[in-house]
């Protein structure tokens, strides 16, 4: 709104709704839409069962922001590219058929996977990528009261052709809740943020694993990145490389070197392949020890 | 002796507890508020203005453009564009219009709908398509400074000299990014301008808007008691104080004008980009044969202004050399006008100086700081002018001790704790000592307390607590006995806030007055005496404590006063350089050591240590000095390893014009800082023995790190910042 | 035009707002409280941290509708009605904490909420993080480390009283 992007006449507070409850239901997480950033990560049963969550939030924002800053706002923050931030410029995600400067502009923030030649824009929040990994699903509440759940992997829409439209969000509709589910991959989790200085920047590329080890063999495995698309991105076939084998710095080093496979860069952004190999590993590696 | 003490700071209370105000917290009655509007194309001009729709909204006065702008004087105006006197359209964010309404949300909405339609030309955006066409400066450093040097003959040199470095370094355009925006708030009282402005330099911006307005000096005052840090941008007056003072004259009323912070990329210059060529020859020993220094900056459209980054000048008399060249060039393109930015010049100049030096220790196999020793230079080699003063050596090796500089192992890569690799890095830093003339005035009171009043600034650096030290020292009195009151026109004039010459030049003012009022007040003191004083002579007496002590007896300096039966007793001193100083080389020096730690797969840098050594002349107050040596080494950091204004090639428009994603350090960036003072006190440019202290710390910080950095990877970056995409390969 | 009803460094005020005016400009231009600064008013900079109900928060980031209802303590705010000074102050004050001081009072709330909520202790490199919402330019985040650090002891001593 500061920037102009966007010039709602009118604003509702939901601040006093009843959506701020952590709680946990069947050993499932149920983060209301409203519960704050920083109560979240300081959860304690959050930090034991759900580490990638906390973490994730830890490295986003500062803490006033994160004081104020909710779950379900952080899943909508909308992109940090310089150039739908400016109205200055042309934009097809602010101005629907006005041009994408970024593709050929200065584009080292943006998207190596699932742009269009619409949009490039990056997602810019941690936590969706966390819970990503976790297979988490959305609680949405239309405006007769009406609720739906989506997996989070199936709420964000690529570009396309269509860049402004970001969600499978109806007008109107709202998300209540966040549902994640438990286990040992979630006990067993990670969160790597790469960024130009030591804290509260945006991520370059950012990783959440989820890793369950029986007897050196790897049951479950989540990869995604963030930084690099306009939504979480997760690897399957990464993960798949990893399923059913031994936890080996061989085996994690191969898997790893395949997640830029299928990633499309623009002039200034190449740096992110490597940059998503290398940082997948990390955050193998961190688990997997 | 409060002159070398770390003393509390005189405004260390009023900014702890937000009491301190800066420009855009004054309220005069009936104050509206000002918004400016930007053009979104880079060249060409404004076709019309539609003003309609905004014009009717809630609370809005007035909307001004060059349609019905107020025609201003812009003969010697350093800026000459962005003040709604034509519809040209020379740079990107250029200042189209003015909004003024009731309050700021009424002139933010209004000016989110003024409708501004251009007629485009075609822009050159981007300076490094442009190199071609580069200038020579019509007014570089003013006409006080050659823009281009040449001692003995570089090339010949050159070209017969066993070893050679030739390469090119290149530093982005960045901003001050102050946390504090640029604001005004301007009143007239018939034909007397009041202004309350973020500035470095009332006396330049009472005479900017005396003449931009044709007013008398005396007609317009200057306010500006804090100053929310400058670095440059707040020195000349830019444009939004101009038009605030338009602004109020057109409603008849007091307006506030805050830039915002993306208008803060487009409205008070930047350090500009600058494409360095430098040639290094040595001999097999490291003895320099050669230095060719040839500099590019970016700049504006003439029609706009010029301003040249003196990349140059440290080259011409930092190290012994028989053959120097050095040259400076400009590049106009469409962008807005640079200006000065900590360090101008020599932070720029140096990151390309003292990179090459450290690649011609690595062709020679010598070490980086034997190679400097090597090539220690005992006078100026391009003036051919004695130093001042100059303790470098000692800098040298007092930090070299500090740091642990002769356990580098000079292999690249060869250091590591675990697997994270550490480099070591070393740079020279310096900076000119500048004195200007400058005037203040010390008053007594009759309670004894003692007023010094100079119209300097103090935008951070500790003004208020020195000129206040200095005082008392001369006047025999504790700290806490002396105020201080500066930022305001109407006070003896004194020199812009800049350059790292505040206290060379406003501290000889304030000493040499003080000087005379302590004869003023020992003379009435005699003159007053009782007969029971004998008949001492001036030389008799000493002030201490508040008392004039004789060998007859004592009384209080107040009393002196109030026997006078006059408010206060002072005197004013203006007083210029001295001449002497024209024959010598003044500098600050200093030398930089750094430990960064790079992951050795994510390829971040940390810089994990720092250690400077510091020959800034006599030090006043250590622990200000200290904050702005810390303070300058961070700026430097920032500079190496993340500033950067990125341009849109297409539009000449800036992508990250917040703080956001212009990144700056933060704390965590920060490793802990050990500086070191070495005073090699100039006693040629003021008795005082005082340098410069601003600018010096963030001189050769890139440097020291671009070398920690190539010393623990093997890989040179010459380009500024250096961020993980260099280092992945 | 909406009515606020907010408590700020314990006085009760009420004020009329335009729906649209940030906490920060009701603090700033209604209530005369200046020492709240906008260094950027887009929640980067920190110079605007007050604390709300005892969090600290970016009172750019807010409108002064939210604000409806709550504590709201300032940097005016936390000194004692004698004027001696928070130990948070005292310590950015003695340890030279500040140059241009625009940054200082949000820097002093910020810090507060970061000792207040670590009983157990901070390390100067959590110190570090934890004020990373706080930008600084001159800078002294040096020194800002040492005075939070310094004021830890007397924070928790007086807060045990």
């Amino acid at each position: 709104m500061k920037n102009d992007v966007v010039a709602p006449t009118r604003l509702t507070d939901m601040e006093h709704l009843d959506l701020r409850r952590i709680s946990i239901v069947d050993g499932d997480l149920h983060l209301g839409a409203l519960a704050t950033m920083a109560e979240v990560a300081a959860h304690p049963e959050i930090i034991r069962e759900w580490p990638v969550i906390s973490q994730a939030l830890l490295l986003s924002a500062s803490p006033q922001v994160r004081n104020m800053g909710t779950m379900g706002g952080n899943l909508l923050q909308r992109t940090r590219c310089g150039y739908f931030r400016d109205v200055g410029f042309n934009c097809n995600k602010r101005l629907p058929g006005s041009g994408c400067p970024a593709l050929l502009g200065d584009n080292r923030d943006l998207a190596i996977f699932g742009g269009s030649p619409q949009c490039i824009a990056t997602h810019p929040s941690d936590l969706p990528v966390a819970l990503m990994a976790l297979d988490a699903l959305l609680v949405l509440v239309a405006l007769d009261g009406g609720t739906r759940r989506v997996p989070l992997a199936q709420f964000y829409r690529l570009p396309g052709t269509a860049p402004d439209i970001e969600t499978v969000l109806q007008p109107g509709e709202m998300i209540s809740k966040v549902v994640v589910p438990s286990g040992p991959h979630a006990r067993n989790s990670v969160y790597v943020k790469v960024r130009d200085r030591t804290s509260f920047a945006f991520a370059l590329v950012a990783s959440a694993v989820c890793l369950a080890v029986t007897d050196g063999v790897i049951r479950d495995v989540r990869i995604v990145l963030g930084g690099v698309g306009p939504m979480p991105w997760r690897l399957p076939e990464v993960e798949a490389s990893l399923r059913g084998r031994r936890v080996d710095p061989e085996v994690v080093a191969t898997a790893a070197a395949k997640a830029g496979d299928g990633a499309t860069a623009t002039r200034f952004n190449k740096f992110k392949i490597e940059l998503a190999r290398r940082t997948v590993l990390r955050a193998l590696q961190t688990v997997a020890s | 002796m409060i002159v070398g003490q770390s003393t509390d700071r005189l405004d260390g209370r009023l900014k702890v507890t937000g009491r301190a105000r800066y420009a855009a917290e004054v309220k005069p009655p009936n104050m509206v508020h000002a918004v400016l509007v930007q053009s979104t194309v880079a060249a060409g001009n404004v076709a019309g203005i539609d003003a309609t729709a905004a014009q009717t909204m809630p609370g809005v006065l007035r909307i001004i453009t060059s349609a019905n702008a107020e025609k201003l004087n812009l003969t010697g105006a350093k800026v000459l564009q962005s003040m709604l006197q034509n519809n040209d359209i020379f740079y990107n964010g250029q200042h189209v219009a003015i909004v003024v309404a009731v309050t700021l949300q009424q002139a933010q909405a209004a000016a989110s709908r003024v409708r501004v339609r251009y007629t485009p030309t075609h822009a050159a955006t981007m300076m490094d398509a442009a190199l071609n066409q580069a200038t020579l400066p019509t007014n570089f450093r003013d006409g006080k400074v050659e823009p281009d040097t040449r001692t003995g003959n570089p090339q010949a040199a050159m070209a017969t000299a066993p070893v050679r470095i030739e390469q090119t370094y290149t530093t982005p355009i960045e901003h001050h990014n102050p946390m504090e925006a640029h604001a005004t708030i301007a009143s007239w009282d018939r034909d007397r301008l009041t202004v309350w402005t973020a500035t470095q330099g009332i006396s330049g911006a009472q005479e900017s808007l005396a003449s931009l307005f044709g007013l008398a000096k005396a007609n317009v005052v200057v306010i500006c008691p804090f100053v929310g840090g400058g670095f440059g941008c707040k020195g000349q007056t830019w444009p939004p104080t101009a038009l605030a003072a338009m602004a109020a004259r057109s409603v008849n009323r007091p307006v506030k004008l805050e830039v915002t912070r993306q208008q803060m990329f487009t409205s008070n210059g930047y350090r500009p980009r600058t494409v360095q060529s430098l040639k290094l020859a040595a001999n097999q020993d490291g003895k320099l044969l050669a230095v060719q220094h040839d500099s590019l900056t970016q700049t504006s459209r003439p029609e706009v202004g010029e301003f040249a980054e003196p990349s140059g000048l440290a080259a011409r008399m930092l190290y012994a050399c028989p053959n120097i060249a050095t040259s400076h060039r400009v590049v106009g393109i469409n962008q807005g006008l640079p200006t000065f930015m900590r360090g101008p010049g020599e932070a720029s100049g140096m990151f390309a100086l003292e990179s090459a030096m450290d690649e011609l220790a690595v062709q020679l196999r010598m070490d980086p700081l034997a190679l400097r020793l090597a090539n220690y230079a005992s006078e100026d080699a391009t003036s051919g002018k004695p130093y001042a003063s100059k303790g470098l050596r000692e800098c040298y090796a007092k930090g070299a001790a500090a740091f642990g500089w002769q356990k580098r192992d000079a292999a690249p890569g060869s250091m590591r704790d675990g697997r994270v690799l550490i480099g070591l890095g070393m740079a020279t830093a310096t900076y000119p000592t500048v004195r200007m003339a400058a005037s203040a005035q010390v008053r007594m009171m009759p309670d004894g307390t003692v007023l010094v009043r100079s119209g300097t600034q103090d935008i951070g650096t500790g003004t208020y607590t020195i000129m206040a030290q200095i005082a008392a020292d001369e006047l025999g009195l504790p700290l806490g006995r002396v105020r201080v009151e500066l930022g305001d026109s109407r006070l003896p004039p004194a020199p812009i806030s800049g350059g790292s010459m505040t206290t060379a030049s406003v501290l000889p003012a304030v000493h040499a007055a003080a000087i005379q009022l302590r004869h003023r007040l020992l003379t009435l003191a005699l003159a007053q005496a009782p007969a029971a004083w004998g008949t001492p002579a001036v030389k008799d007496l000493r002030l201490q404590d508040g008392l004039i002590v004789g060998p007859g007896g004592q009384v209080s300096a107040g009393d002196v006063v109030a026997r006078q039966n006059v408010p206060f007793i002072d005197a004013t001193v203006d007083i210029a350089p001295n001449a002497a100083s024209k024959d010598f080389s003044c500098h600050a020096f200093g030398a930089q050591f750094a430990e960064v730690r790079i992951d050795p797969d994510l390829r971040t840098v940390k810089i994990s240590r720092w250690v400077g050594a510091y020959d800034c002349g006599r030090v006043i107050n250590p622990q200000t000095a200290r904050s702005q040596l810390i303070g300058g080494i961070v700026f430097g950091i920032g500079m190496a390893l993340m500033e950067e204004t990125r341009v849109d090639a297409a539009t000449g428009r800036t992508i990250n014009a917040n703080i956001s994603e212009y990144l700056v350090p933060v704390n965590a960036d920060i490793p802990v800082i050990e500086t070191i003072f070495v005073e090699a006190p100039d006693l040629v440019t003021t008795e005082l023995g005082v340098k410069g202290i601003g600018e010096l710390p963030m001189v050769g910080v890139a440097a020291a790190i671009a070398n920690a950095i190539y010393h623990a990877t093997g890989t040179r970056v010459r380009d500024l910042p250096i961020r993980l995409d260099n280092l992945l390969a | 035009m909406p009515q606020v009803t907010l408590t700020v460094n314990g006085k009760t005020s009420s004020v009329e707002v335009e729906a649209r005016t940030l906490l920060v400009e009701l603090l700033r231009d209604k209530l005369g409280l200046t020492g709240t600064h906008v260094g950027c008013d887009t929640s980067q900079c920190g110079a605007c941290v007050v604390h709300i109900d005892g969090n600290s928060v970016k009172a750019c980031t807010m409108l002064a509708v939210q604000a409806d209802g709550t504590k709201v303590t300032t940097i005016e705010g936390i000194a004692a009605a004698d004027g001696t000074l928070h130990p948070m102050q005292e310590m950015f004050r003695e340890h030279h904490a500040l140059q241009c001081g625009f940054c200082t009072p949000g820097m002093v709330m910020s810090a507060i909420d970061l000792v207040a909520k670590s009983p157990q202790g901070l390390s100067q490199d959590e110190i570090r993080h934890g004020l990373e919402g706080n930008l600084c330019r001159c800078t002294g985040y040096h020194n800002i480390v040492k005075a939070i650090d310094a004021s830890q002891s007397l924070m928790h001593a007086k807060a045990a009283e």
